[in-house]
């Protein structure tokens, strides 16, 4: 079992190490801070002392070892737009951007899974063929789409919610939170509905195709037999059982769900991690697209690592073929 | 009825009467961040503007964008190299200090040091000295006319709370650790700053011990930027910000046919312009190989007479661009009006290019941003089916800023054949369009001249006239040099004019601004109805 942790351990540093290679190979190609640094009638003397002491002018390998090292501590430096270091940054936009993509991941596993059962239950009704119709739009309609049809149904046609931002925060610690106030709360409907539909329709669909799968099982037949409540059989044994598949989906999702909130995020001038990074992008912030980067693919391989370590947990028989490999 | 109750209306009748108009929240949004509040980091519109709520420098520019007293309350030149500027009494920076000769001398220095994007603000021959507490000489190695509108965007800063708050150098661009001046402001302006976080909100609260009488009547200004057009435009329609810059052209109509806000347009003083690389003696991105059609004038004379400036601004830019003949704006040069386009004539263009040896036209790469002015990539597609009419056929490379630029200035050796490109003189005046855009590169050898001539346009007759622009005094005999300067350019077809482009601010019914064409939001004139 140890061996086994270990073994993927490893791997996971394998992939991190890969990630890094791959994108400082693309911020080659990002275009020259410096452009984004100062203004255009800036002298070249100015531009190259600047280069200089950004160290952009050392070979290809010594920024990279440079960035590497630093990476493995996680000194990410100092931000080329804002001058404060990344870490700092990252700190104060992580808070809204993991409270939007739980409010999302909630949103689309409790309306999902309902949804999902039901259209499951009763598939032949008028409502369960409007969800899967919905669930089509939900899968089919880009995130930037939906987000836009939203703000203009909601904020500018009714005047209902926000349009933009987080509303008032309350700060607990380092922690900043919208679900304390009225505002944050408004504020936190849209994007989370937007960042979730996708979601959403996913898990509506798993659940669906799985509770069908399930209830022509023999055990559900003999809870029948048996002469159990349609209620017992339905959410007791049925669901319970078809949810396994759907909670592993749902949290490897989650990770996507933090790194695709760069378009919720842009739409919504929502203040999170994935906003700073497509400005980054647009200003060749190198320090913050490295630090960014790193982070998305740590959270990806530790979900990973996660799952992978619980299913050996939960099923036995994984454990067997890992103790004697073939 | 009785006493009692006349009493309480009177009473109540004289409160209603006194009471000022309530002081106001303004909400503004703008597409670009507010990133370093420390004033000598960034010289970009949007940060200048921003900054020049806290801050103020010797002279400001008034809605006219003509250069009035600030902090220095008058001067007077001494000789043509010596200026004498008297500092305005009484006025206290934001934590209570005063602003003497100390902070003047102590700013000129600190705008100068490295680090400083504002180097060109106050050249580097200026020598500062302190007369008394109130008085400043300026001491100049050559005499210069634009010294006091090359100081406008340099604010003073406190000398004791920079040497306090270990700030005495500018945040350089590539600062390693955060900086106190960068977080924090200390101005002597009509706004103070009470929350910074960069690239999500600030909010600005009115200085009451401002020296001046406020023109405006508001409390507090919370600053959002929002990056994505459509979320701006939907936010201000909602009635969720009540200014905001730049409202998409496409949108106009829709923010004015809404009813609770409208759009202001009015020209800015940026000039787009179309560039050809005359320096190379192939051009880097063409089938014609040994030779460089834009040496010959005629081929560039071509290019001028096929672009049709007013297409682009009924199609393309939607009414909002003024056609320019000249690369400066009507409102940074007097004699503007004297200048016409030459016209537009396709027909003799193709003439035009056959008789210089290309009766089937050519092929070439035109580079382009697509995220830095107004439409620029719709202009240059244009511009592309435009030339298409006399066979030269155009391959677009439309990129995002970031590399558009890092491929065409100096420091990525003007890698360019064809480009669109736009300026606004730093120092609102000509000698920087001449000295920078028009004048021959490296002449002499490292100076900055010409550095942003990317086309390489270059003529010695411009750069003696731009000599003696810098030096003449006289403001009547001063244009008469330009304008000649203007001349040769023309005739020489060195670059190709395009338009101003057009500010468009959404403004809410409630708010009363003024625009100014430089695009400096400057929010201390704005005035607030009632919620």
């Amino acid at each position: 079992m140890l061996a086994f942790t270990l073994r993927r351990a490893l791997q996971a540093i394998g992939v991190m190490i890969a990630v890094g290679i791959i994108s400082f190979s693309m911020f080659r190609f990002a275009g020259d801070p410096v452009n984004q640094i100062v203004s255009i009638d800036t002298s070249a003397a100015e531009r190259a002392s600047i280069r200089q002491s950004l160290g952009l002018d050392d070979p290809v390998l010594v920024q990279f070892g440079r960035y590497l090292v630093n990476a493995a501590q996680f000194k990410f430096g100092v931000s080329y737009q804002f001058r404060q270091p990344v870490s700092t940054l990252l700190m104060e936009r992580m808070p809204a951007t993991l409270e939007l993509a739980i409010c999302a991941t909630v949103l689309a596993m409790v309306f999902g899974i309902l949804m999902g059962v039901y259209s499951a239950l009763r598939r032949d009704t008028l409502l369960a063929k409007l969800f899967q119709a919905v669930s089509l739009i939900g899968i089919s309609l880009p995130t930037f789409l939906i987000g836009i049809l939203l703000i203009y149904l909601f904020a500018v046609t009714l005047g209902w919610l926000p349009s933009f931002g987080r509303g008032e925060v309350v700060r607990l610690g380092w922690w900043t939170t919208g679900l304390l106030t009225v505002s944050g709360l408004k504020a936190l409907i849209m994007p989370s509905i937007t960042l979730g539909l996708f979601q959403m329709t996913l898990i509506m669909r798993l659940v669906r195709a799985e509770m069908l799968e399930v209830l022509r099982t023999d055990y559900i037949r003999f809870a029948r037999a048996r002469g159990l409540t349609t209620r017992a059989i339905h959410f007791g044994h049925a669901l319970k059982n078809t949810l396994v598949p759907v909670i592993t989906v749902a949290g490897l999702q989650f990770g996507s769900v933090i790194a695709f909130a760069i378009i919720t995020e842009t739409v919504f001038q929502w203040p999170g991690m994935g906003l700073m990074f497509v400005q980054a992008v647009q200003n060749v912030d190198i320090p913050i697209m490295a630090a960014y980067l790193l982070m998305v693919s740590l959270i990806f391989v530790t979900i990973n690592l996660v799952v992978d370590i619980l299913y050996t947990i939960v099923d036995p028989r994984l454990r067997a073929t890992i103790s004697r490999p073939a | 009825m009785s006493v009692r109750h006349h009493l309480l209306a009177a009473i109540s009748l004289a409160i209603v009467a006194t009471t000022p108009v309530s002081a106001q929240t303004l909400r503004y949004a703008n597409q670009g961040e507010l990133k370093s509040l420390d004033p000598y980091t960034l010289k970009e519109t949007t940060t200048i503007a921003h900054h020049g709520h806290v801050y103020e420098g010797l002279v400001a520019r008034d809605k006219e964008l003509k250069i009035v007293p600030a902090l220095a309350e008058s001067w007077e030149t001494l000789s043509p190299t010596k200026w004498r500027f008297h500092l305005r009494k009484g006025v206290k920076f934001h934590n209570g200090d005063p602003f003497t000769a100390d902070d003047v001398l102590f700013s000129a220095e600190r705008v100068r040091a490295k680090g400083s994007n504002f180097l060109s603000n106050v050249p580097a021959d200026a020598k500062f000295s302190k007369v008394d507490d109130y008085t400043v000489d300026v001491t100049l190695d050559s005499p210069n006319p634009i010294l006091t509108s090359q100081w406008d965007g340099w604010y003073i800063m406190d000398k004791k709370w920079c040497e306090e708050n270990n700030s005495i150098a500018p945040t350089p661009a590539a600062a390693t650790t955060p900086s106190f001046a960068s977080l924090h402001e200390n101005g002597t302006g009509p706004f103070m700053i009470e929350s910074h976080q960069p690239g999500v909100k600030t909010v600005f609260k009115a200085n009451p011990n401002w020296w001046r009488k406020p023109e405006h009547n508001l409390k507090e200004i919370i600053f959002t930027p929002i990056g994505s057009d459509a979320t701006r435009v939907a936010a201000l329609l909602s009635g969720e910000v009540d200014v905001i810059e730049p409202v998409p052209i496409q949108d106009i109509q829709r923010v004015n046919s809404s009813g609770n806000a409208s759009v202001m347009t009015g020209p800015e003083i940026r000039t787009i312009f179309l560039g050809m690389d005359m320096a190379r003696d192939e051009l880097l991105y063409s089938n014609i190989k040994g030779k460089n059609p834009f040496k010959d004038i005629r081929v560039r004379e071509a290019f001028y007479k096929t672009i049709d400036v007013e297409l682009i601004k009924n199609r393309v830019m939607r009414g909002l661009s003024t056609p320019s003949a000249l690369m400066i704006a009507p409102q940074l040069y007097p004699l503007f009006k004297d200048f016409r386009r030459p016209k537009l004539d396709p027909d003799g263009a193709k003439k035009l290019l056959a008789d210089a040896g290309y009766p089937d036209g050519f092929e070439l790469t035109m580079d382009c941003p697509n995220d830095r002015y107004v439409n620029d990539a719709a202009i240059c597609q244009a511009v592309v089916g435009m030339l298409a009419r006399i066979g030269v056929k155009v391959n677009l490379l439309a990129q995002p800023k970031a590399q558009y630029f890092a491929k065409v200035l100096k420091p990525g050796g003007y890698q360019t054949s064809f480009f669109l490109l736009g300026w606004t003189p730093a120092s609102s005046d000509s000698h920087n369009v001449l000295h920078d855009i028009l004048g021959c590169r490296d002449d002499p050898k490292d100076s900055t001249r010409g550095e942003a001539s990317l086309g390489g346009y270059c003529n010695k007759e411009v750069d003696a006239l731009t000599d003696k622009v810098l030096v003449e005094t006289d403001t009547a005999k001063r244009d008469q040099l330009i304008k000649q300067a203007y001349e040769i350019v023309i005739k020489d077809y060195g670059y190709i004019p395009l338009h101003q482009q057009g500010l468009a601010w959404g403004v809410s019914k409630k708010v009363k601004l003024t625009q100014r064409a430089d695009n400096q939001v400057l929010l201390y004139w704005a005035t607030k109805q009632e919620d």
